[in-house]
């Protein structure tokens, strides 16, 4: 094994443990991989949510393979996936015989009730120079030049139809995407 | 030996069916789970979700890992987990490869620029619920507004910050009760 697939094992295992809160949670974790290892770039992220978002599976679980892939191919994939999901495994395996204490543990609620928002506030901390990147030339010399105005106009009209449609499959949303990107040249 | 692989072809099939995870999985969790096999009942499942949400990981994959292991013992938790990320596996695994011979197209970078545009979108509305849902007072909006300050400015780790966000919690609703008392 090269130190690839350690690097790969370790990473997933700290995301699985440490992730809470469902798919989207990991996008942090995936951030920090993205800058610590030349795997993907932090850019590739926006194309690994869209991937995992429209194909079937578990966000969380998509956007780990697809990493692991990316880092060392099919075997990669596997080493991430897997360790991705270890911790729930042996955490789940635990909680499954002691389910009520769990539950009413108030040590357990309390760290929830401020661990819920913290993972809001990462997700968006990730996502902050991501957006950055996206919508706006970062390093321009004045105010207009720093703004990608067709970007924000086509993000400003794609969050009123998410906002509208929210029953409606994010895949629509991802074609007329790429639908745009091919005829606006972006 | 017979339940192990009905939990893990039943599950495949959640993962195969189900875009997205998270509370798209239900109606095919109930179905296979609570119809077809009557592995739980509906309350019983519910119970299961709700727990797999308090705790680390992917939810759909800690729900897996709840009904197999309440079926079939460690085995069979195992067994649910690994059908319910066998699709994933194996469609990504195909789609990334798909996408590296394709990446260098002009084509396809302009449709990747747009498809981040509407990924952009759609992530600042899962956002915008997840903050709705958990800010709740002036304790919980704070936390969100400084982790998300300290994120963009310095760049820590997220294991530090799930593991300060939780002694805090601890830590406050320990101090409130106190007051309370008195």
């Amino acid at each position: 094994m090269t130190p690839t697939f350690f690097q790969l094992i370790y990473e997933f295992l700290k995301t699985g443990l440490f992730a809470v809160g469902g798919g989207m949670a990991t996008v942090p974790f995936l951030k920090e991989i993205a800058r610590n290892y030349s795997w993907f770039t932090e850019n590739e992220l926006l194309d690994m949510i869209a991937v995992s978002e429209s194909t079937p599976g578990p966000i969380g679980v998509n956007m780990a393979t697809y990493a692991g892939f990316r880092a060392a191919g099919p075997l990669g994939a596997l080493c991430s996936t897997l360790s991705l999901i270890a911790p729930s495994i042996i955490i789940i395996l635990i909680i499954s015989r002691m389910m009520r204490q769990f539950q009413e543990n108030k040590l357990v609620q309390h760290a929830f009730y401020c661990l819920r928002p913290a993972s809001a506030g990462l997700i968006i901390g990730a996502m902050a120079s991501i957006y950055h990147e996206t919508l706006f030339h970062p390093g321009a010399a004045s105010f207009a030049a720093w703004l990608n105005v067709p970007a924000l106009i086509l993000f400003a009209l794609f969050f009123a139809g998410v906002l509208r449609f929210q029953k409606l499959h994010p895949i629509v949303f991802i074609a007329l995407g790429a639908v745009c990107g091919v005829i606006l040249k972006l | 030996m017979q339940i192990l692989w009905q939990l893990y072809s039943s599950f495949f099939r959640i993962g195969i069916l189900t875009f997205g995870g998270g509370y798209a999985m239900l109606p095919m969790l109930t179905r296979e789970v609570v119809e077809k096999h009557q592995w739980a009942t509906e309350a019983d499942l519910m119970d299961y979700y709700v727990i797999a949400q308090c705790t680390p990981g992917v939810i759909a994959v800690n729900t897996a890992t709840f009904v197999g292991t309440r079926v079939a013992g460690n085995t069979g938790g195992i067994a649910a987990t690994l059908g319910v990320v066998s699709p994933s596996y194996l469609i990504i695994c195909i789609i990334a490869a798909f996408l590296r011979q394709f990446s260098h197209l002009e084509v396809v970078q302009h449709a990747f620029a747009g498809i981040s545009i509407a990924v952009c979108a759609m992530v600042l509305n899962a956002v915008w619920k997840l903050i709705s849902k958990s800010a709740v007072d002036r304790l919980t909006a704070s936390v969100l507004v400084l982790t998300a300050l300290v994120t963009i400015l310095f760049g820590i780790s997220p294991v530090w910050i799930v593991v300060a966000a939780s002694c805090i919690g601890i830590l406050a609703k320990r101090g409130e009760k106190k007051g309370d008392s008195k």
